[in-house]
């Protein structure tokens, strides 16, 4: 009985200094952005703040500099909801139309096909950088929000159409035979049927696809111009200026704020995120 | 099955489809095939599509950074994929024990995959800055001679990278182990309780061995995580100091678009997607051939 | 012209043939039943009729026209799948109307449609659930109502009884057979339970390999088994088998000659050699003379009792009703009549007497 309970100790002392050490950089962050920089330079990497105050938010969200821009990272901010918002949306709703037709609506070489494309979910963006530039520049939309919206959208296509796919076809084939004995005709069927049974993947899909849109950084600087770049960009630029004195704790709440959407997507809908990963990393 | 022909518009299937899968095709393969080509040709500041065969290729088995990048893949590589993934199945091995916390545990090992690698490097570049951070603190603490620069130097600034990356993927791991754990059947392992085996040998002998396809996915996920990292590197450490820290994603991004060698670029990039079709394109077909 | 024809079907998938060649008129109002074992071709049938598959050659017409390449929403038809396929994300009233809004009918009469069909079985009170909320034979019925609200030319079911236990199965056979001899439909019923093919048909295709072994009424197909697998398939517990040859004089089975009359012997010279001889179990009676045997097994299922006994020409199962009074390892002797027996060809399998 006593073993048992030393076991349990143990486990709980270990889980929970992962569970610090997994915590520390958010507290850190949290507590040096709530700084000035005489606490910083006093105190140290864990100490609390003597005089916690939200100068170096307000500073961060309007007047820090990001390169020759002293706008702070607001106006990038303004930029990642104008690109995330359509290119989340139009590669969901891609998504889930190739997913329904691949899983219900099979013909010669789609499942080829879909494999060709799955090989999208894991090519490495460096491979189409060059090549997407000239691309973008033919079209007009180089260095701009458009260019940077077509681009995630066709990036994510792959992995939306998997995430659908792969919960369609655990929609009852009959579901879809009865439908059509019925004279529900192709789109019938996907309006009245399988979009209101598609909640759960709708949900983590979302998430998933805003989550790596806007946590994305490499499109983000190679396709943005000077008033498209996302906060990302914004966020590397105002940490990374090496002019005069290095304010650490701007630099924090630049993070934060920087993260905040997605940590909040994440705490409100956790569960669907595990499943979106799960999804996309475990076939079948 | 539904097949098409069953339709009044057999055709209408194949339609709905076909402008993403086109698209998608050319951006995949017809942009791969593309980047290729811009790989054999003389381009340096802009494209020039002269062909010149390897002459890409040899120059960047002489530049020193590509090698320095290489090696920092191989380190950084071994490094990031390994605690990962040990990370990873320790913490899911831990919570599988009915703890009573597990779901706010959960929370706290996975929230770092919500953020951006930027925000990670950000971060860690301020906890492991050399006069301020994590040096600072022990000498606070009383280490005083406690000494923490491996930031600025140039043959230890890679572990940073990889003690970062460790940190904002290691849960995802556990994410993945966890739910091929909760997976296993309850009754083999009762079975082997009333065989008189000890828990540890349970795990040994049982469990770990029946995570084998969740092992592999998961590595393949996760090496192609590394292999493409660039945010990370940008955020710590900008590459530096000088080009210590330079993976082939970073030495990419610095030949195409601040060094004006395109060439060089789409070279290296072609080497990258070499590395990820080594290792992902086996693994698809066994996937895919599995389901057949 | 019947209300259903199925003439020449045949379906290859590469070099396998699922069916090879189908021929079955079904008249105006008749229930038929399509049963065999898995992998016959039944289902595969069915959705040709379906419409959700097509034939590599043949037609199928309903009533005198040609639907064989018809989509399925212009046959005119209803189906009621194993799984019931109920819309899980609308209520009950929606599933039953889903059909009829199809077609653009406005929604009085869509919802006089519900009220009927719910009255004639009995589900008024569901009308507002969703699917998820009922029990099996509630869906059962619920399904049922939606093929009934269209009020089609033909009934398709697949099995649909597979699902439910053995007590409800009981309950909703027979309400399937008030149905049907309310509403007068031609039906198509496809099953794997000769108990149900027995009982709900008005004439039945056994199907076995892609091909119709017999085609014919309960009672054809039960007392005139035309092959030895429909004689083996139709009737529990199963007819006994004896493999036997033919004689100068008659029919023997290891030494022991078996009755047979004048027809059979008659209609034996045409066969081969070898042949087998069945009897049904109901068709073998206890005496104090006859074949010799030990009794091994006795199963009682209340109205009667099976008993099984090893015999010299190997092991006979025999059906009495009520309680056989006997005990296992009891000496016993068995007889049956000439005419009661089934003789069929030992290689061919087809019946010669």
């Amino acid at each position: 009985m006593n073993r048992l309970t030393i076991h349990r100790v143990l486990l709980w002392a270990v889980l929970l200094l992962f569970a610090a050490w997994f915590l520390t950089p958010m507290y850190v962050m949290v507590v040096t952005s709530l700084k000035d920089m005489a606490q910083v330079r006093d105190g140290s990497l864990l100490s609390l703040p003597t005089d916690p105050g939200l100068a170096s938010w307000a500073k961060a969200w309007s007047g820090a500099c990001t390169g020759t821009d002293c706008r702070g990272l607001q106006p990038y901010f303004i930029n990642s909801l104008a690109m995330a918002i359509p290119a989340v949306a139009i590669s969901t709703l891609i998504g889930s139309l190739n997913g329904y037709v691949l899983s219900k609506w099979k013909f010669r070489g789609s499942e080829f096909m879909f494999a060709l494309l799955l090989f999208g979910v894991f090519m490495p963006m460096q491979v189409v950088l060059l090549p997407m530039s000239q691309i973008l520049g033919w079209l007009g939309i180089a260095s701009s929000l458009y260019g940077l919206i077509l681009v995630h959208v066709v990036a994510g296509i792959p992995s939306t159409t998997l995430f659908f796919r792969n919960y369609y076809i655990g929609l009852p084939d009959e579901l879809i035979k009865a439908a059509m004995l019925d004279g529900a005709s192709f789109w019938q069927i996907f309006r009245r049927i399988v979009l209101p049974l598609s909640t759960p993947i709708m949900v983590v899909t979302l998430i998933w696809q805003f989550t790596n849109i806007w946590n994305d950084f490499l499109y983000g600087v190679v396709f943005s111009g000077a008033d498209s770049k996302p906060i990302t960009v914004g966020l590397n630029n105002l940490a990374n200026t090496s002019s005069s004195v290095k304010e650490y704790n701007v630099d924090m709440a630049a993070a934060l704020i920087a993260a905040l959407p997605t940590l909040f997507v994440y705490i409100v809908a956790g569960k669907y995120f595990v499943r979106g990963l799960t999804a996309g990393a475990v076939k079948g | 099955m539904s097949a098409p022909s069953a339709l009044r518009t057999p055709w209408l299937p194949k339609l709905v489809v076909a402008p993403s899968f086109i698209v998608s095709f050319c951006f995949i393969y017809g942009l791969i095939a593309w980047n290729g080509y811009l790989s054999l040709s003389a381009s340096r500041l802009l494209p020039n599509y002269e062909f010149v065969g390897f002459e890409q290729y040899a120059l960047l088995w002489e530049s020193e950074r590509f090698h320095v990048a290489l090696s920092n893949m191989a380190i950084f590589g071994s490094l990031f994929i390994g605690g990962a993934m040990a990370l990873g199945l320790l913490l899911a091995i831990l919570l599988d024990q009915k703890i009573r916390a597990e779901g706010v545990l959960r929370t706290i090992y996975l929230y770092p995959m919500a953020i951006s690698f930027i925000v990670t490097g950000t971060a860690w570049k301020w906890m492991l800055n050399p006069g301020l951070g994590l040096e600072h603190l022990m000498h606070q603490w009383g280490f005083e001679s406690f000494v923490f620069d491996w930031l600025i130097n140039p043959d230890k600034a890679i572990y940073c990278v990889a003690i970062a990356g460790v940190w904002q993927s290691a849960g995802f791991v556990m994410a993945l182990f966890l739910a091929a754990l909760r997976g296993i059947d309850d009754s083999i392992i009762k079975a082997a309780q009333v065989d008189g085996a000890s828990l540890p040998r349970i795990y040994w002998r049982i469990i770990i061995p029946s995570l084998r396809p969740v092992f592999f996915s998961t590595l393949m996920v996760v090496s192609h995580l590394a292999i493409k990292s660039l945010d990370l590197v940008m955020a710590l450490t900008a590459g530096g100091p000088g080009f210590a820290t330079d993976l082939p994603a970073t030495f990419m991004y610095a030949m195409a678009f601040s060094r004006g060698q395109i060439g060089l670029g789409a070279a290296s990039a072609t080497v990258m997607l070499a590395m990820v079709a080594a290792i992902v394109v086996p693994y698809l077909y066994s996937e895919l051939r599995v389901k057949k | 012209m019947g209300a259903l024809n199925i003439r020449g079907i045949r379906k290859s998938f590469g070099p396998v043939d699922i069916l090879k060649g189908i021929d079955i008129e079904v008249e105006a109002g008749e229930f038929l039943i399509l049963v065999g074992p898995s992998g016959c071709g039944k289902s595969t049938l069915l959705n040709m009729i379906a419409g959700l598959d097509t034939p590599t050659t043949g037609s199928i017409h309903i009533g005198d026209r040609d639907v064989t390449w018809l989509p399925s929403k212009d046959r005119d038809i209803a189906m009621v799948f194993q799984s019931y396929a109920l819309y899980p994300n609308m209520s009950v009233a929606e599933n039953i109307a889903f059909a009829l809004e199809m077609r653009k009918v406005p929604k009085p009469e869509r919802d006089a449609a519900v009220q009927r069909v719910a009255a004639m079985l009995q589900i008024g009170h569901l009308l507002d659930r969703k699917p998820g909320a009922l029990s099996g034979g509630q869906r059962q019925r619920v399904a049922m109502g939606r093929a009934l609200a269209r009020d089609p030319k033909l009934f398709l079911f697949d099995e649909p009884l597979s699902n439910l236990d053995a007590k409800l199965r009981v309950e909703m056979r027979a309400e399937i057979k008030l149905l049907h001899q309310r509403t007068r439909t031609t039906t198509v019923y496809v099953t794997h339970d000769q108990v149900e093919a027995m009982t709900l048909g008005d004439r039945i295709a056994v199907m076995k390999d892609g091909l119709v072994q017999q085609f014919g009424t309960p009672d054809d197909i039960y007392s005139r088994p035309a092959t030895r697998f429909v004689a083996e398939f139709i009737g529990s517990p199963a007819m006994n088998m004896i493999t036997a040859q033919r004689g100068a004089a008659g029919v023997l089975s290891k030494g022991v000659e078996l009755a047979t009359n004048d027809a059979q012997r008659q209609a034996l010279r045409s066969g081969g050699a070898e042949l087998v001889y069945g009897l049904r179990p109901e068709d073998l009676v206890f005496a104090d003379d006859g074949l010799p045997g030990t009794l091994t097994m006795i199963e009682p299922t209340g109205p009667e009792t099976y008993l099984t006994a090893e015999t010299a020409v190997g092991k006979l199962t025999a059906r009495v009703p009520g309680n056989a009074h006997r005990r296992v390892g009891d000496r016993v002797h068995l007889r049956w009549a000439a005419e009661q027996a089934h003789l069929f060809d030992a290689a061919g399998g087809q019946r010669l007497a």
